[in-house]
């Protein structure tokens, strides 16, 4: 019995975790915040095999674990990097290799980096406004909101049902649409009889495709509120008043010590969840609903006490806390908030 | 990632399963301490080697090799067919690996076997009115007199003291020295004269703690555990140990468990609970952090096993996010059952023998006592997160 990462998997985590201290620190972010892209920091990553990561070897991948995709997320998370890592690297293969066809050449152009499928699953999991995406033939009609990201050439779309289409970027209408987190980008995709390729149309598609996004999102908050807690304890053991560090009064370390006690128990909670999407069927589901949901509420929590910590510092621009704060924020929402991702819960058990 | 324990424990787990099917049905429910049935189903325990597992049988024990994942296992088929898994109390699960650790064959010899097999029943003498978190200012002083410490002073907090054989007591005995190092661990019988026990009544209506207040109580010298002074050293070795068997995520499932059934069979203007979505997305929010509390367990457990893993901050977390966790998750049954959830001792409306209430209250006493939430987070903050210590300051100095 072993439940933790292999030493593989903690060379994997070390060796993306310094490219993204070399190539993506906060000016990076800031950049791409600023309306650069991300072309370059993606290359470098799909160099170090990350886009790769989940794909079969006979398509050119590495085939790793999901587990090892979150040690990637959660280190992305980390960073705040800026990177198409959720659709091109996670859910669009993992929705291309449960279909059961054979995209082995899409698949290939993935693991090299040098295509970007974009995801819009937002419309099968809870509409918003007048948007939905519906099928006629072999093309869409409708509207899909926040589908990540803004440079894909091509769009993994989940119709009202729960059917998956790709549709290339050219086929849709493109309209960015500004969110607080200006890590990522997100995009409004109108459809008008669009051409789509179906992919599946079976719901079990779409919802391993999901499970898998939703851990990848909590294992990204556990990145980001990793980080948030270790600036948070930096600054309360450096910034000094009534002449003493702040963290030496109870009330401040107090909160570093409800962070740490909140969010460690979340690390063994992504592992398991990520493991149990490969390995353990029957749980899979369930927990990955209810990581998504627990690491939303305790990044919420993070997020919040480690601004409030770094005092009206941390309500600034100046020491860019609060892209980590977004990025928490976004991660919350996306893919299903805590409140409706509970529900599924429940009703998994047959409790609702 | 591995969380298969292997064909040999696989094999393991069947024969406790098997014990359980077939002995099940012995095991006493709410049995009084030193029942002739509490303590018969504990000698049956022992002898398959379901508690006081790993404790010679020189002292009584089965006398096993340490096997963290066996010891697992048990405790997780016991949880889960919620039969008694032994006798716990303080001189149980506190004093026996104490004196394991650090005392003499004679102390052995004589204490372990009656302690683990609940004929002798031990109650600690550690906290005092004055001494609560900062335990080591503790006043109760022992002078030696000839072959004997003569103790005077006073305890409280101590649990079961009107039912105790005998107490495990911390005592200051070099009272110039430094107040860690000034402290003796003395073990001596409650009918020696000058022991008076007064009842301490908590929020639960039961009477299991008490006062315990010593004069010239005379104790044979021997009767310390470890050197002169080095009582700190010694009680400190197991006070680590009470914080690990608070809050186990096992036993927190089983309520969890029970919590759902309740939702499903109760009901408001002839609404199923479980149906209400305000209610059901409370059970959610505990569902997910039971799972994070048993998943971080997983990862300790794992970590005491294969070498170079480190859990050390998931370790120190469990003790505050496991009575938290417990305490909402039995306040929440409470607050399905609205006023129902007030019906308390012989109310005809009570649920569960009116455990949703007594645990809720219980785990609040936990939530405090065995170092409280709050000295929690100073060992969090200060030993995990590396953190400065609070100032200290001298008396007189402000």
């Amino acid at each position: 019995m072993q439940f933790g990462l292999s030493e593989e998997q903690v060379l994997l985590q070390d060796n993306v975790a310094r490219f993204l201290t070399d190539n993506v620190p906060l000016d990076a972010v800031r950049a791409y915040a600023d309306g650069g892209d991300d072309a370059t920091i993606w290359q470098g990553l799909s160099e170090l095999g990350v886009a790769a990561l989940l794909i079969p070897e006979e398509a050119g991948g590495i085939g790793l674990t999901p587990l090892d995709a979150a040690i990637v997320a959660e280190c992305l998370g980390y960073n705040t990097a800026p990177a198409p890592y959720l659709g091109s690297a996670v859910m669009a293969p993992t929705a291309l290799a449960a279909s059961g066809g054979d995209h082995t050449e899409l698949l290939g152009e993935l693991a090299a980096g040098s295509k970007r499928i974009g995801i819009a699953f937002g419309e099968a999991i809870g509409r918003r406004n007048d948007a939905g995406v519906t099928v006629a033939g072999a093309s869409l009609d409708g509207k899909a909101l926040f589908a990540f990201d803004d440079a894909a050439d091509a769009y993994l779309v989940a119709s009202n049902d729960k059917a998956l289409y790709l549709v290339d970027a050219d086929a849709a209408g493109i309209k960015p649409l500004t969110t607080i987190d200006k890590s990522r980008r997100t995009v409004e995709l109108t459809f008008d009889g669009s051409s789509a390729t179906q992919i599946s149309d079976d719901p079990e598609v779409f919802n391993t495709t999901l499970d898998i996004g939703r851990v990848m999102l909590a294992a990204d908050t556990l990145g980001a509120a990793q980080n948030m807690i270790d600036k948070a304890v930096d600054y309360a053991k450096e910034r000094e008043q009534f002449n003493r560090p702040i963290g030496s009064f109870q009330a401040v370390k107090h909160m570093c010590a409800e962070m740490a006690a909140g969010l460690e128990p979340c690390r063994a909670m992504v592992w398991f969840a990520a493991h149990a999407l490969a390995e353990l069927p029957d749980e899979a589901r369930l927990t990955a609903c209810h990581t998504k949901a627990h690491l939303a509420e305790v990044g919420k929590f993070v997020a919040k006490t480690a601004t409030e910590v770094h005092g009206g510092m941390g309500f600034t621009d100046l020491l860019g806390l609060h892209y980590w704060f977004k990025r928490c924020g976004a991660n919350r929402q996306w893919l299903g908030a805590p409140e409706l991702v509970r529900d599924e819960a429940a009703a998994l058990q047959g409790l609702a | 990632m591995d969380l298969s324990f292997g064909p040999e424990y696989e094999a393991f787990r069947a024969e406790v399963r098997e014990f359980l099917n077939d002995h099940g049905d012995k095991a006493p429910r709410n049995a009084a301490l030193k029942s002739d049935e509490l303590i018969s189903w504990q000698k049956r325990l022992i002898e398959h080697g379901y508690t006081a597992r790993t404790i010679p049988e020189a002292y009584g024990g089965f006398g096993a090799e340490p096997d963290i994942i066996k010891s697992r296992i048990i405790a997780e088929e016991f949880a889960d067919a919620r039969v008694n898994s032994g006798m716990g109390g303080q001189g149980i699960s506190m004093l026996v690996p104490t004196l394991l650790e650090v005392g003499t064959e004679a102390q052995k010899l004589e204490f372990i076997k009656p302690t683990i097999h609940g004929e002798m029943v031990w109650c600690q003498g550690y906290s005092e009115p004055g001494a609560g978190s900062d335990l080591a200012s503790l006043k109760t002083r022992a002078e030696l007199d000839g072959d004997e410490w003569v103790v005077n002073g006073q305890k409280i907090w101590t649990s079961t003291a009107h039912l105790a054989d005998w107490i495990f007591c911390l005592v200051r005995t070099e009272p110039d020295a430094p107040k860690h190092k000034g402290i003796s661990f003395l073990l001596f019988s409650m009918d020696t004269p000058g022991i008076e026990v007064r009842p301490l009544v908590d929020m639960t209506g039961v009477a299991n703690f008490n006062e315990t207040f010593f004069t010239d109580v005379r104790v044979p010298k021997q009767q310390i555990v470890g050197n002169r002074g080095d009582g700190w050293l010694v009680a400190n070795a197991i006070l680590g140990h009470e914080r690990d068997s608070l809050g186990d995520p096992n036993v927190t499932l089983t309520r969890l468990n029970a919590l759902t059934e309740l939702m499903k069979t109760e009901t408001v203007n002839g609404e199923r609970m479980i149906d209400n979505p305000v209610y059901r997305d409370r059970l959610m929010q505990i569902q997910g952090r039971v799972m994070a509390m048993r998943f971080n367990e997983l990862r300790i457990l794992s970590s005491r096993i294969n070498e170079g893993q480190d859990a050390k901050l998931a370790r120190m977390v469990t003790k505050l996010q496991g009575t938290e966790l417990r305490h909402d998750l039995e306040g929440l049954a409470i607050d399905i059952m609205g006023e129902v959830g007030l019906s308390y001792e012989d109310n005809p409306y009570t649920r569960g023998a009116g455990s949703w209430q007594s645990q809720y209250m219980f785990f609040l006493g936990l939530i405090i006592g065995g170092g409280t939430s709050q000295i929690q987070k100073n060992i969090i903050s200060e030993r995990g997160l590396d953190m400065p210590k609070e100032p200290k300051f001298e008396m007189g100095a402000l």
